[in-house]
């Protein structure tokens, strides 16, 4: 450029004035942000930042109101404890979602199941081994019923599931004829069901095998999420269902396994809340659907799919088990108790809507 | 095409059936909150026996899930087509039931509340239910009497149903306080009570989860809980659990009200100290036969003395009885258990 101009005969007076203009051609233009823009930029590369943030944000509040009651390390144990069956459901809802589907059927699997382990191990006297197991297989039924209708009939996640779960709940309440088993008799002969309720001191914290096996799976998930061509091909599925076929992707065989899997995690989770609650009851896990919906959304989930984390989701049911637990400490009633947990959502989906607005 | 008509062929064959017998038998509707708990599944199995025994023919409906008050219009607007001669109902909703409680009694139709009263209770002919509040005020009584001096320093914990407040749900906790000796403040309110001796409430949904983890809060507020009341037994055995992971569950009296058969047999093992056991099957049972009575031409069902329902009764259970108490033992319990 510079040459041409250079061996240009004398310039006539009006050219002058082009030496004075700009003489770069392109260049790129270096944004500086505002501090609100570098964090909103920060979350959007960090997604389960803003549920961890808010995570400490809450135990630290709660911790001054309420004080060494709270911060206590029992009681942080007991808030794992407490969000266990959540954890492990909501883990189920996570790899739906991360699909785009929901699974509204995720607590009555887990009912059923624990239903059946429960009549199986100690109304019918069948080992307690093999109780477990056909209660993981009804489990894997249910997760493959739902699968079958939506990639073979192609019917909505949403319509499929609220059918299943009136259907699931309904086979519940008949083979269980609406009876608990009392926590006494699964001891006596089934001792194995309430395996995961037994307790573990660490350092004066009190987890049980329950707690620690939710911890075990969201990591084994998380490992599969994001290290496995089958967790990236989950993300793909949900993202773009078309461009992942067009890649070369079964979506179909995709969806179909993981609403097996989800099935599956959903008879564990079974397993989990026997240990917990000690007895059988075909009423419990009644809050479990809108219970694991919550985790995984204020965990930074999209509901339109190809977006969330499984530690996110974590994240998300112990806040809102913070949230419980301290506001119980500080003697708030129960209503209000109910009137924060519905704000915490609004507002994690609102922050959730801003970050996803970053401009790249 | 041939196969829908099949099937409507079927389906009017059902109905030709139905209204067939209908016309020898007068119609008893039973509209219960849900179709899952067994209180109500073991009132319909109550209701279905009675109707055999008085030849009447029962027609049973129910909630969705508790608080559903449009299914439960919805049936009682079927009924009412239906021609039927009575309506038994435990309300999810006592006042919004009411106007269609009104057209069926204007379709002259008996309608009798079971369990629950509407509001106003005088909307239905008559209430079959547990006096709630004495079943509180028993397990109170029994509670003050077996911490003996230990009384004026007990630590209370509370686990109600849910945040709504319900008759039944407000009756049994402010029927247990007056019965243990506090104070009440507005009787038809929980929680306004000052006194010291109260850790707090919670609500359990009246399930173990929710007695687990209500149970286990109200211990983080104060871990010297000697007493609790629990709405009823699966409640109970939630925090059974949570005080046997604490390793605190010898030294900590719970009491609870249904008598279910599971808490029964929980009083037998010593998780639940006493409970005031209510009697559904023979709240559906009377209801059937005050029907059938009306039907055949006889009068409406009149309330117990100094009560505007009728009383179905309440038996405190327990095995270890206090002193001017009248109570049963778990053993006997067991033959008149539900559930």
């Amino acid at each position: 450029m510079t040459d041409i101009g250079n061996s240009r005969p004398a310039a006539q007076a009006f050219e002058l004035a082009l030496d004075k203009g700009e003489s770069r051609v392109a260049e790129f233009e270096v944004r500086t942000r505002a501090p609100l823009q570098k964090l909103q930029h920060f979350l959007h590369a960090n997604p389960t930042a803003v549920p961890a943030i808010v995570l400490l944000l809450s135990v630290a509040a709660f911790g001054s109101v309420v004080g060494p009651r709270f911060l206590s390390m029992f009681n942080l144990s007991l808030i794992i404890q407490q969000v266990t069956i959540i954890g492990v459901i909501g883990a189920a809802q996570t790899l739906i979602v991360i699909t785009a589907g929901i699974d509204l059927s995720v607590g009555a699997i887990m009912v059923l199941c624990s239903v059946i382990m429960g009549k199986l191990g100690v109304a019918m006297g069948l080992a307690a081994p093999l109780a477990l197991l056909i209660g993981l297989a009804v489990g894997a039924g249910c997760g493959a019923m739902n699968g079958v209708l939506v990639t073979r009939f192609k019917l909505p996640p949403f319509i499929v599931t609220l059918g299943t779960w009136s259907i699931f709940f309904a086979l519940n309440l008949w083979y269980s004829a609406s009876e608990t088993i009392r926590s006494q008799d699964v001891a006596k002969f089934a001792s194995l069901l309430q395996a995961l309720g037994t307790p573990v001191n660490i350092f004066g914290a009190r987890f049980t095998y329950g707690s620690l096996f939710m911890l075990a799976l969201v990591l084994a998930i998380w490992f599969v999420l994001n290290r496995t061509a089958f967790g990236r091909h989950l993300y793909a599925v949900g993202d773009d269902p078309d461009a992942a076929r067009l890649a070369g992707i079964r979506t179909d065989r995709i969806l179909f396994s993981v609403y097996v899997i989800a099935g599956v995690i959903c008879a564990l989770g079974a397993w989990a809340l026997i240990g917990r609650i000690g007895s059988i009851s075909p009423q419990a896990g009644q809050t479990a659907n809108l219970d694991s919906i919550t985790a995984v959304v204020v965990g930074g989930a999209s509901l339109f799919g190809g977006r969330g984390s499984i530690v996110g989701t974590l994240i998300g049911a112990l806040i809102v088990g913070v949230f419980r637990n301290g506001l119980a400490l500080s003697d708030v009633d129960v209503l209000w108790q109910e009137f924060a947990v519905g704000w915490l959502i609004i507002i994690a989906v609102a922050l959730d809507q801003w970050i996803r607005k970053v401009s790249a | 095409m041939r196969q829908s008509f099949g099937l409507f062929a079927a389906l009017a064959l059902a109905l030709g059936a139905t209204s067939a017998s209908a016309a020898d038998k007068p119609i008893v509707g039973l509209i219960t909150k849900t179709s899952t708990n067994p209180f109500f599944v073991k009132m319909k199995a109550g209701a279905e026996e009675a109707a055999k025994a008085n030849d009447v023919e029962l027609r049973s409906f129910a909630g969705k899930v508790d608080g559903d008050n449009e299914s439960q219009v919805a049936a009682i607007e079927n009924l009412i087509a239906a021609g039927a001669k009575g309506i038994l109902i435990t309300p999810n909703d006592s006042r919004a039931v009411v106007p269609a409680v009104e057209k069926a009694r204007a379709a002259g139709i008996l309608v009798i509340a079971l369990d629950t009263p509407l509001d106003p209770a005088n909307a239905a002919d008559a209430t079959f239910a547990t006096d709630n509040f004495l079943a509180g005020q028993l397990i109170g009584q029994w509670a003050a009497k077996t911490l003996g001096a230990k009384a004026v320093s007990a630590k209370i914990a509370l686990l109600d149903l849910n945040v709504n407040q319900i008759s039944v749900d407000v009756a049994r906790d402010q029927g247990f306080l007056k019965g243990f000796g506090i104070d009440l403040g507005n009787p038809a309110k929980i929680g306004d009570e000052k006194d010291a001796r109260i850790v707090g409430h919670d609500v359990t949904l009246g399930s173990e989860e929710g007695g687990r983890k209500a149970m286990e809060n109200l211990l983080q507020k104060d871990p010297d809980i000697s007493l609790v009341y629990t709405i009823n037994e699966p409640a109970a055995a939630g925090a059974y659990e949570a005080l046997r992971s604490v390793g605190r569950d010898k030294d900590v009296l719970i009491v609870s009200v249904d008598g279910g058969c599971p808490g029964v047999r929980n009083v037998k093992d010593g998780v639940i100290g006493a409970t005031s056991m209510q009697f559904p099957l023979l709240m559906a049972a009377k209801g059937v036969e005050a029907v059938k009575t009306f039907a055949l031409g006889g009068g409406r069902p009149t309330a117990s003395p100094g009560l505007d329902f009728v009383n179905t009764g309440v038996e405190l259970v327990s095995d270890n009885p206090a002193a001017d108490l009248r109570s049963i033992d778990s053993a006997a319990a067991l033959n008149r258990c539900w559930g």
